[in-house]
């Protein structure tokens, strides 16, 4: 089966005998990925846990690279020969294991149907993505090295995308479940819809209405828009003069303005709370109020100021030319023109102060004042069910999760350019 | 000319008026809030001040009836029993004022005070801290004494006032402090953690960052919804994601454990956040991997790769592409790409995300404090200021603490402004 590359000896890499066992490879790592997905995604789907022997998707997907590789036309593989070879290690998987390849027994028949047809036709797509272009007959270096790169991207998407989605799945699916379903079904993951609406949301009910968190909910909203308000307001200010007004130390100033953002709040905290004790402050929403703002000003200033300097000053001059005091400039042209940025910023700072912790904590003492965080705090007990603390956990995730989803573009905006801290 | 000059002048100065006008309210808060309290720890740390001498000293009196005239002719004997409610922190200017009943001539009152057209007060001068004191009063009751209603509780309404001087407010330093935070046992050890803390999150959070930014380096259908996602683990509260952490790997309720002892991949539960070590046989040779902290090292990184994901992921963005191509030519395989043309071109990134995440992990607390407390060898410095503050009641220690972790951070703050471009 030999074939001698006729145009270029000199590079020429292996012969198809390494080729196929390179698109063999690209069908185990394939298979192997989408059974153990399909697996996972069962044993959430289904509340039955999932059996898996990997020894036939193993096999499967050696056979099924193979296939791949030796049914080419030229550097790629058809679509019809990818679809009937799936189809067929779909129906070999099946039929070898009386029907129901992970063994879900009681789940019924229609689940080992689509979890089998499902991964092998997907591992099947897969390989013959991850072989697309390549000339598996002369197989050189750099090409077996994209073929390497692109069994990593896949490893990397499916990496990624646990550490990502599943600890927040987790966290809602925790937050469905009373302790006995826990001790129950140890693998907790999926949810069971059939125990009604209100029975689910036993835990969100008793979180929102005993534990006080509707009230916290209040506290966290108002505390984080009277933040932004007053952040974006001094900010604002402060970033013009740093960006348009001549004044001695003005060097100094703007390259010291991220530097205060690195102080570290466990420093602040010490004096503050002695100070805050000693005027009255502590255990107030006005304490809060004060360390939130004078802690994203600094990165609130330094975002605008970035963004103002890419404004023309053209145009301001021309106003103030035309009779336009500062205040109307900045009211009628900067402000309009700065609108993302100060949008990307304010979101940022709601983001902050929404998810403070740790002064929340120090400062905080009476619960009728409490942050969603600092409530959060109380439902770690032994006393209370972990389904709550979970259901605590959601509502205090979703708010930021919804804002940021909604404004997206702009939050991705102001994080890079603030080099914002965490 | 000089018209022209003086006009420009007065300009500049109008400029600069303006300028310092719209800063003011930005740096009074952020002097108040932020660089002030630093100077004070420095204050405090040189003060040995524990949590209880916060609250201001106050002068407190009491009044107790001794004895009481039954007619006209006897003796009224009242006591005033004083007390500086601070353990330390001195009164000065205290005084009495108090108004006498009716019908009541002084027979034998502390030289101290004085009585004028039935007022009583007393000058009482500077009490120590821990002062405690009795005035005893004595008077001659006469018929209108017994006309009035006597309040048994406070029968002369006597008032007390006094300036305070906080333990914080005196002029008495000491470096007892720091001598205390760096003889103590917890010091060094909470030092290397820290910095294994550190380091560790740094460079996995940036590892990490480093390949999600690969995988996202390319225009797909889905590339900014994954973009989004990718986020998630950064912009979430904290206090959210680090008890979802602590629940599932719990080793009595938590899936992880249940699942890998169902499955036989531990032989019994593995507590991740509150087991020091744990060992490891690799090929014969035994290990000792500090549990704990490399879990808590594996939430930092988790949670702040997508920080240095976004910033990799701007950058390789603004690589131009004509370079690859050019190498591609030249036949460089892809990870030749990789090493020879990406990565010389991400390292100013890469530095600047190192300093950064060095500095911000080297301040962390909510973290670990939310994780394990700071059990299990996990005590950063940032959990000692916590400890020695709060839960030991040492102010003074905490900010002793405080400020060698702000002297360590300087000098990484000074090496970052030297290193990093000014718009890096």
């Amino acid at each position: 089966m030999q074939r001698v590359s006729s145009a270029v000896p000199a590079r020429s890499g292996r012969g198809i005998g390494t080729g196929l066992v390179a698109a063999a490879v690209v069908g185990v790592a394939s298979a192997l990925t989408t059974v153990l997905v399909s697996a996972f995604l069962l044993s959430i789907l289904t509340r039955f846990e999932p059996r898996l022997e990997l020894g036939w998707p193993l096999l499967l997907g050696l056979a099924l690279g193979a296939g791949i590789g030796i049914f080419r036309r030229g550097k790629n593989s058809s679509r019809a020969a990818t679809l009937s070879l799936g189809l067929a290690a779909a129906l070999v998987w099946l039929l070898l294991n009386a029907l129901d390849p992970l063994e879900l027994g009681a789940a019924g028949l229609h689940w080992s149907l689509v979890a089998a047809f499902g991964s092998m036709l997907l591992a099947a797509q897969l390989t013959r993505y991850g072989l697309r272009d390549i000339d598996l007959s002369n197989l050189r270096r750099d090409r077996l090295e994209v073929i390497l790169l692109r069994l990593l991207r896949g490893a990397g998407f499916v990496f990624f995308l646990t550490i990502v989605i599943f600890p927040f799945y987790f966290m809602v699916v925790s937050s469905l479940k009373p302790r006995a379903l826990y001790l129950q079904d140890p693998t907790l993951l999926s949810v069971d819809f059939g125990r009604g609406l209100s029975e689910l949301l036993v835990g969100y009910r008793e979180v929102l209405v005993r534990f006080d968190f509707a009230h916290y909910i209040l506290n966290s909203t108002t505390v984080a828009l009277a933040t932004v308000v007053i952040t974006l307001t001094l900010a604002i200010l402060g970033a013009y003069a740093v960006t348009r007004l001549r004044f001695p130390g003005r060097g100094v100033l703007s390259r010291s303005i991220l530097l205060i953002y690195m102080f570290p709040a466990i420093v602040l905290v010490v004096p503050l709370y002695s100070i805050f004790t000693q005027v009255g402050l502590r255990d107030t929403l006005y304490g809060l109020l004060i360390v939130y703002p004078a802690t994203t000003i600094p990165v609130a200033l330094y975002m605008l100021r970035s963004y103002f300097q890419t404004l023309p000053a053209d145009l301001e001059e021309a106003g103030l030319i035309d009779g336009c005091t500062r205040a109307g400039v900045i009211w009628r042209i900067t402000l309009p023109l700065s609108l993302p940025a100060i949008a990307s910023v304010g979101l940022y700072v709601f983001m902050i102060a929404w998810n403070e912790f740790l002064f929340a904590f120090m400062f905080l003492d009476s619960p009728e004042l409490f942050t969603l965080p600092r409530g959060m705090v109380n439902l770690n007990s032994q006393e209370v069910p972990r389904q709550f603390l979970m259901a605590g956990a959601v509502i205090v995730t979703v708010p930021v999760m919804v804002l940021f989803f909604w404004f997206e573009r702009y939050l991705v905006g102001g994080l890079t350019a603030g080099g914002v801290k965490g | 000319m000089a018209r022209e000059r003086r006009i420009r002048g007065g300009l500049e100065a109008r400029e600069r008026r303006l300028a310092l006008l719209m800063l003011a309210p930005a740096f009074t808060i952020v002097f108040l809030v932020v660089l002030f309290p630093v100077l004070a720890n420095f204050w405090i740390s040189l003060k040995e001040v524990r949590l209880g001498d916060l609250r201001a000293p106050t002068a407190v009196l009491r009044e107790r009836v001794v004895s009481e005239p039954e007619e006209p002719g006897d003796h009224f004997v009242l006591n005033y029993l004083l007390r500086n409610s601070s353990p330390r922190g001195p009164i000065t200017n205290v005084r009495i004022d108090a108004t006498l009943p009716p019908g009541l001539e002084p027979v034998a009152i502390d030289e101290r005070c004085r009585v004028e057209a039935g007022a009583l007060s007393c000058d009482l001068g500077r009490w120590e801290g821990g002062h405690i004191g009795r005035l005893e009063l004595e008077f001659l009751a006469g018929p209108d004494f017994f006309e009035a209603q006597l309040d048994e509780r406070s029968p002369t309404d006597a008032h007390i006032s006094g300036r305070p001087i906080g333990v914080l407010g005196s002029l008495d330093f000491t470096l007892e402090n720091f001598r205390h935070v760096l003889s103590g046992s917890e010091f060094w050890p909470a030092f290397w953690v820290t910095i294994v803390y550190t380091v560790g999150g740094s460079v996995f959070s940036i590892l990490l960052g480093l390949f999600a930014a690969q995988l996202l380096n390319a225009s797909f259908p889905g590339q900014g919804l994954l973009r989004g996602l990718f986020l998630f683990p950064y912009i979430a509260p904290v206090i959210a994601v680090a008890f979802t952490w602590a629940f599932f790997l719990d080793p009595f309720s938590g899936s992880l454990n249940l699942l890998a002892v169902e499955h036989g991949i531990f032989d019994r539960p593995i507590s991740f956040l509150s087991q020091r070590n744990v060992d490891f046989n690799l090929f014969g040779v035994a290990f000792e991997v500090p549990l704990a902290l490399s879990t808590v090292i594996a939430f930092e990184a988790w949670r702040y790769f997508p920080f240095a994901f976004l910033f990799i992921l701007a950058r390789f963005q603004a690589m131009p592409k004509d370079m690859f191509e050019a190498a591609e030519v030249d036949g460089a395989t892809p990870f030749q790409q990789f090493r020879w043309v990406t990565l010389p071109q991400l390292v100013g990134v890469l530095s600047t995300l190192f300093l950064l995440r060095f500095i911000w992990t080297f301040n962390k607390f909510d973290d670990i404090f939310l994780l394990t407390g700071g059990a299990a060898g996990t005590e950063t410095l940032t959990i000692r200021v916590y400890d020695y503050a709060f839960a030991q009641a040492n102010i003074g220690a905490g900010a002793a603490t405080a400020v060698i972790l702000f002297i360590i951070l300087a000098i990484f703050m000074v090496l970052y402004f030297k290193f990093v471009p000014e718009e890096a």
